[in-house]
């Protein structure tokens, strides 16, 4: 597998911070034009300008573009992005999260990487933004639920967090612990999911160049909602695996028990790849809602990044390893 | 107005004011999808009023609220016994019909917004997805109850076997509520609220079927 991506950007190649500052007036002018030639497909956008990003603010707003970023999509406007989550941790309505995740605690914040490892490593949240220099990756991001966003998260390979330890050769996986703070988590009272969440990737899926730690989107540092202040972004896979608001990284040898996987052990895999072809057991994912969108359309084989991640399954039976 | 036994004229009236009452759901939804999708925003309600995915809003809400009246048509009977407040049971007909009206655009919506009228692809989810066949199954239900139920059907019928058909709307209810259940990805606690109210208002025809059987012996 041949992965190309520039070592680094000529500064020519850099958007300004101040185009930068507009460049969703250009893709709302874009998202009104395909609105209005495309009504009867996927158009009749509602694509919502009125919530903007707070102001971008080094270091996430110097972030450099990546390679890896997906192109000719148009951006899910910040508000969406912002008030439209999944974090059960405080509540399980999709509005819960940007409601009440003001509460959530993040600074101090460490994380800390043990398990099979030579050495474990306790990393404050500047090292973490120091590990690697900050890039743009414009992703899809495809729920398990069956919608779906364009995001441009902030953010740097997990890879490079990872190689600040050592770890053993006998490690397999790649474990990863959200935060708990019953005082300031009001879904955590309730015991729907097996709190800490829990996620986990082979190493080879946590070291893969799409994989990243997420810091910020649009410029801007992480809002709580979305899992500040670092939270997982794995695209080819369902949104859940992307753990939110890490606080441990643990090395192990056994394939990580995650809390989707205990909560309906025939419902949510390891894997959780996106996959048109493999049904959640109650509903099809042969396509998705992209939000802004009227009518749904269809769900990519891993999401669209087949052609990068297609070889870590060579020879897997992808249905039973859903 | 006599609450026990109020004329002909204050029953029309309450009958009048009970229908554009259960319109208002509907409006909310139509002016929601106008201003949220559609962009035509006269009411100058705020944006993203139906929040990110309008389209699934309006399906959800849609569902929840002919389940609401299907069980707000089954509490018109007990109501109606503990009140002594008998001509409760006129307005039963209509909120039944509304049970019926949202189910039917609740349907129509999944079948073209989230379908796309795609029928292979709905024929399987139909067959695959139990949570579907048991929506689908509830709608199949209302139909004859819908039906059949102006005064003309009721005669041409015949009041025992009308009495018998429209029975279903039990176990269809128990179907609805499932529906609810099964499509829930993990919090299971408003369906819970759903059939918590549909066990009580079922227990309550059992105890009154009883008490029948035991005078009756």
């Amino acid at each position: 597998m041949l992965i190309k991506c520039p070592d680094d950007i000529i500064p020519s190649e850099i958007t300004s911070q101040d185009l930068y500052l507009r460049r969703r007036d250009f893709i709302k002018t874009g998202v009104g034009l395909f609105g209005m030639a495309g009504l009867g497909a996927t158009g009749l956008l509602a694509s919502s300008p009125a919530l903007a990003a707070p102001k971008p603010t080094p270091p996430f707003s110097t972030a450099r573009k990546s390679a890896f970023s997906t192109a000719d999509e148009s951006l899910t406007s910040y508000q969406d992005v912002s008030r439209y989550n999944n974090y059960y941790e405080f509540g399980t309505s999709k509005a819960d999260p940007s409601r009440y995740a003001d509460a959530l605690q993040t600074r101090p914040w460490t994380v800390t990487i043990d398990g099979m490892v030579k050495q474990a490593k306790t990393l404050s949240i500047d090292d973490v933004l120091k590990a690697a220099p900050l890039e743009e990756r414009i992703y899809r991001m495809r729920c398990v639920e069956g919608w779906s966003m364009v995001i441009p998260w902030i953010g740097l390979p997990l890879a490079a967090l990872l190689k600040q330890v050592e770890p053993l050769g006998s490690a397999k996986y790649v474990e990863f612990y959200t935060a708990v703070q019953p005082d300031n988590m009001p879904g955590v009272r309730r015991r729907v999911l097996d709190w800490p969440y829990i996620e986990g990737l082979r190493i080879d899926e946590a070291m893969h160049p799409l994989t990243i730690m997420a810091v910020g989107l649009y410029g801007e540092a992480l809002p709580n909602q979305n899992g500040a202040p670092m939270r997982l972004v794995v695209p080819w896979k369902y949104g859940f695996k992307g753990a939110k608001s890490i606080v441990r990284i643990r090395f192990t040898d056994k394939e990580p028990r995650t809390s989707w996987m205990k909560a309906g052990p025939t419902e949510y895999g390891f894997y959780s790849n996106v996959n048109p072809e493999v049904d959640h057991p109650r509903w099809s994912q042969a396509k998705e809602r992209r939000i802004g969108d009227v009518l749904k359309r269809p769900t990519l084989m891993f999401n669209g990044y087949a052609d990068q991640v297609a070889s870590l399954y060579s020879g897997m039976n992808l249905k039973i390893n859903f | 107005m006599n609450l026990k036994n109020p004329s002909p004229r204050d029953i029309a009236l309450v009958k009048t004011l009970l229908f554009a009452l259960c319109l208002l759901p509907l409006g909310w939804l139509v002016a929601g999808f106008c201003a949220d999708v559609l962009r035509i925003n006269p009411f100058g309600l705020p944006d993203e009023v139906l929040g990110a995915n309008p389209v699934e809003t309006v399906i959800r809400d849609l569902g929840d609220w002919a389940l609401r009246f299907l069980l707000i048509t089954l509490t018109v009977t007990p109501l109606r016994k503990l009140t002594g407040m008998h001509w409760l049971v006129r307005l039963r007909r209509m909120l039944g019909l509304f049970a019926f009206f949202y189910a039917l655009l609740h349907f129509n919506i999944y079948l073209g917004l989230d379908q796309s009228y795609d029928w292979s692809e709905i024929a399987k989810d139909i067959f695959k997805r139990p949570f579907i066949t048991i929506g689908m199954l509830t709608f199949v239900l209302l139909i004859p109850l819908a039906a059949t139920s102006n005064q003309a059907a009721l005669r041409a019928i015949g009041g025992k076997a009308w009495m018998r058909l429209h029975q279903l709307v039990y176990p269809l209810s128990v179907c609805a509520v499932l529906h609810y259940w099964w499509m829930v990805k993990l919090d299971t606690t408003q369906p819970a609220i759903y059939a918590g109210v549909l066990s009580i208002l079922l227990m309550v025809r059992v105890r009154d079927y009883w008490r029948r059987l035991r005078q009756r012996y």
